[in-house]
């Protein structure tokens, strides 16, 4: 806890690990957005929703070591990420959509572990991370540096943001996608194919998670076995925002960026991890007491 | 096959699994069997909640980490000083008398066995309260999080580990002594876990399974229930924890103790392989998980992981009841259930329909 007196003593400090955490924490808004929607229209908890983030990162890697700018990894990753998450929901994913959820937590748990294990036999279990080659800008008198390429993150963030509130108000899979979110049996007697708008809901997932990599590998570091993190940061962030709300979850997600830049800061960065873990537990355990208080059971 | 015909098979198959380290031929594998029962051990405790209860816990590997901490700390603590310890465990290992490895081993079970049950009993109240995904999903984060905790705590070596006594020659070999160890500790729990199925207790969490809000309000308390099953499974997963801890003699905290991608998930695929929910179900999955894994995975050159993520996906999609659940399907009679055909025709047309 020592570095608490230097947060204190110079109170800069917490504007600098605010703007980086409130830039991190946007990039978790896309993939926890893209858990939002899975569990909102198909009702599934999508455990390697943190692996396809971390595949994208790696697409993304791929290109840089082609000499290709690492920024245009943001749209291939999308495309590719979107190709394997349409092959993931006609392998597995659309046996299990209508069955006992747990099936479907187990499934995405087993295609976690298959993801995992694949980009590690692939690309090594070394941590890598690629160049942008952008500056930094010195905000109060240089004592606080803002890295360039987050504030590109950022700015791709509001970009896709907006344009999946305008995909689901104007077009018609968008709408085809919202009422089959409300009532799949009903969307299926209006005529909507919902096999589709589930397949296409699957694969635009795991699109935004592919989008979401390439930021994180350009902004920070990514490794095999790290996705676990990215899909519980999702969950955190769904269940404080609730589904449906893009405001709420972009709002959610960057409070947990900022929560976890002060905590990296002040327990030591070993930490991080746990805390994000930890903090999982403890969101679940006062939601559960708030609910409680509401539920008549027997003791 | 009557009561008493029962109950003689299982002796037998008791005195046959006790007589294996007699036979010449097993006798350099009996370290292979150890790890059987060990796997047997997993599949059986995850099953208490999984199966039984319908509460798929990711997070099980924290009982079976604090029963190995707790086990090596006690007997760490007993007979020598931190100094002592750290300044042997370099080099020349700490020399124990037999007498004082089976009661360090025996006082680190016993308490490491007693503060997973406290753990599971504070635990449980609060998280067992959480439903469906969230009760998954907070394990699994809980699990994660207990590993972390570990590497960071230097009361229990952090991240470089704990080193626990070598086995006192006089006490034999390694091979025969936890062959045994575990074998009996399998079937103890095998025991106590059919004795409880058998009862109330069964009927309870079984009707939690099957539909945990009738239950509630036909007056069952759900959580009191579903917090001793989790206390059940937490006290014989601490047991082997502490019993594993020695028999591995090192532990690491992620790759031993708290090792949610290893154990964590091959204790939920072996019951599911299975059957879960059955009583021998975890059992069979085990066996034909640790065997398979044995002599296939060898051929794997490193693959064998993602074979595993492979065959989660396979088990769980195309095969979910499991071994003995698909047989049970398959011949219900043979298990005791009486089917009503008239019951059955009207389920399958009404099946048909959806």
């Amino acid at each position: 806890m020592g570095n608490l007196e230097i947060l204190l003593q110079a109170p800069i400090f917490s504007v600098q690990l605010l703007i980086d955490g409130l830039l991190v924490g946007s990039i978790f808004a896309l993939a926890a957005y893209g858990m939002a929607l899975l569990w909102g229209v198909m009702n599934i908890i999508n455990i390697s929703q943190g692996d396809f983030v971390i595949l994208g990162g790696y697409v993304t890697l791929t290109l840089y070591n082609a000499g290709i700018h690492p920024l245009f990894g943001v749209p291939v990753a999308a495309v590719v990420l979107f190709i394997v998450g349409w092959v993931i929901y006609r392998a597995v994913i659309y046996r299990v959509v209508d069955r006992d959820l747990f099936i479907s937590i187990l499934a995405t748990f087993g295609i976690s572990i298959l993801l995992q294990q694949l980009m590690d036999q692939i690309f090594g279990a070394d941590i890598q991370s690629v160049e942008s080659g952008l500056g930094q800008f010195f905000l109060f008198d240089n004592q606080v540096t803002v890295s360039q390429i987050k504030l590109v993150a950022f700015a791709v963030v509001i970009v896709v943001g907006v344009v999946l509130v305008l995909f689901f108000k104007k077009s018609r899979m968008g709408q085809a996608i919202r009422a089959t979110a409300q009532n799949a049996r009903a969307a299926r007697l209006m005529g909507i194919n919902t096999d589709r708008v589930y397949a296409m809901t699957f694969a635009m997932n795991a699109a935004l998670c592919g989008a979401a990599g390439a930021l994180v590998v350009m902004t920070w570091v990514i490794q095999p076995f790290i996705g676990l993190a990215y899909t519980i940061r999702s969950f955190m962030i769904v269940v404080v925002a609730g589904l449906g709300n893009i405001a709420a979850v972009v709002a959610a997600a960057l409070g947990l960026g900022a929560a976890e830049q002060f905590a990296a800061f002040l327990l030591g960065a070993e930490f991080q991890i746990g805390f994000v873990f930890g903090l999982l537990v403890v969101i679940l355990l006062v939601r559960n007491m708030f609910l409680k208080r509401q539920r008549q059971v027997l003791k | 096959m009557n009561r008493r015909g029962k109950t003689a098979l299982y002796v037998a198959a008791a005195i046959a699994a006790l007589l294996i380290p007699q036979i010449p031929l097993l006798q350099p594998y009996l370290i292979q069997f150890a790890f059987l029962w060990v796997m047997i051990l997993f599949a059986m405790t995850w099953d208490v909640m999984g199966g039984q209860m319908g509460y798929n816990s990711f997070g099980n590997i924290v009982f079976f980490g604090v029963g190995m901490y707790a086990t090596a700390v006690v007997q760490r603590d007993l007979y020598f000083t931190v100094e002592e310890y750290a300044s042997v465990a370099g080099g020349e290992q700490a020399a124990l008398t037999p007498v004082e490895y089976l009661i360090g081993l025996a006082l680190g079970m016993g308490s490491g066995a007693v503060l997973a049950v406290v753990i599971a009993a504070l635990l449980g109240s609060g998280i067992l309260g959480l439903r469906g995904h969230y009760f998954a999903i907070c394990t699994l984060g809980l699990g994660i999080a207990a590993g972390e905790l570990a590497s960071g705590w230097d009361y229990i070596g952090a991240g470089s580990g704990l080193v626990t006594p070598l086995l006192p020659d006089a006490l034999g070999e390694r091979g025969p002594f936890f062959f045994y160890l575990f074998l009996v500790l399998a079937m103890i729990t095998f025991a106590a876990l059919k004795r409880l199925y058998a009862g109330q207790f069964g009927l309870a969490i079984n009707a939690i399974r099957d539909d945990e809000d009738k239950a509630d309000a036909l007056g069952l308390h759900a959580t009191r229930y579903k917090t001793v099953a989790w206390c059940v499974s937490g006290f014989f997963l601490a047991l082997t924890g502490g019993a594993f801890g020695n028999l591995v003699i090192f532990i690491d905290p992620t790759d031993v103790a708290f090792a949610g991608p290893t154990f964590g998930v091959w204790m939920v695929l072996m019951a599911i392989l299975g059957g879960k929910g059955t009583l021998w179900g975890p059992v069979i999955g085990a066996t034909v998980f640790h065997v398979t894994q044995e002599f296939f995975w060898i051929y794997l050159f490193g693959w064998q992981r993602v074979a595993l993520g492979l065959l989660i996906v396979v088990v769980v999609v195309f095969f979910p009841l499991g071994i003995v659940g698909w047989l049970r399907e398959r011949w219900p009679q043979r298990f005791g259930e009486v089917v009503d055909e008239d019951a059955r025709r009207v389920q399958v047309s009404l099946e048909g329909e959806r």
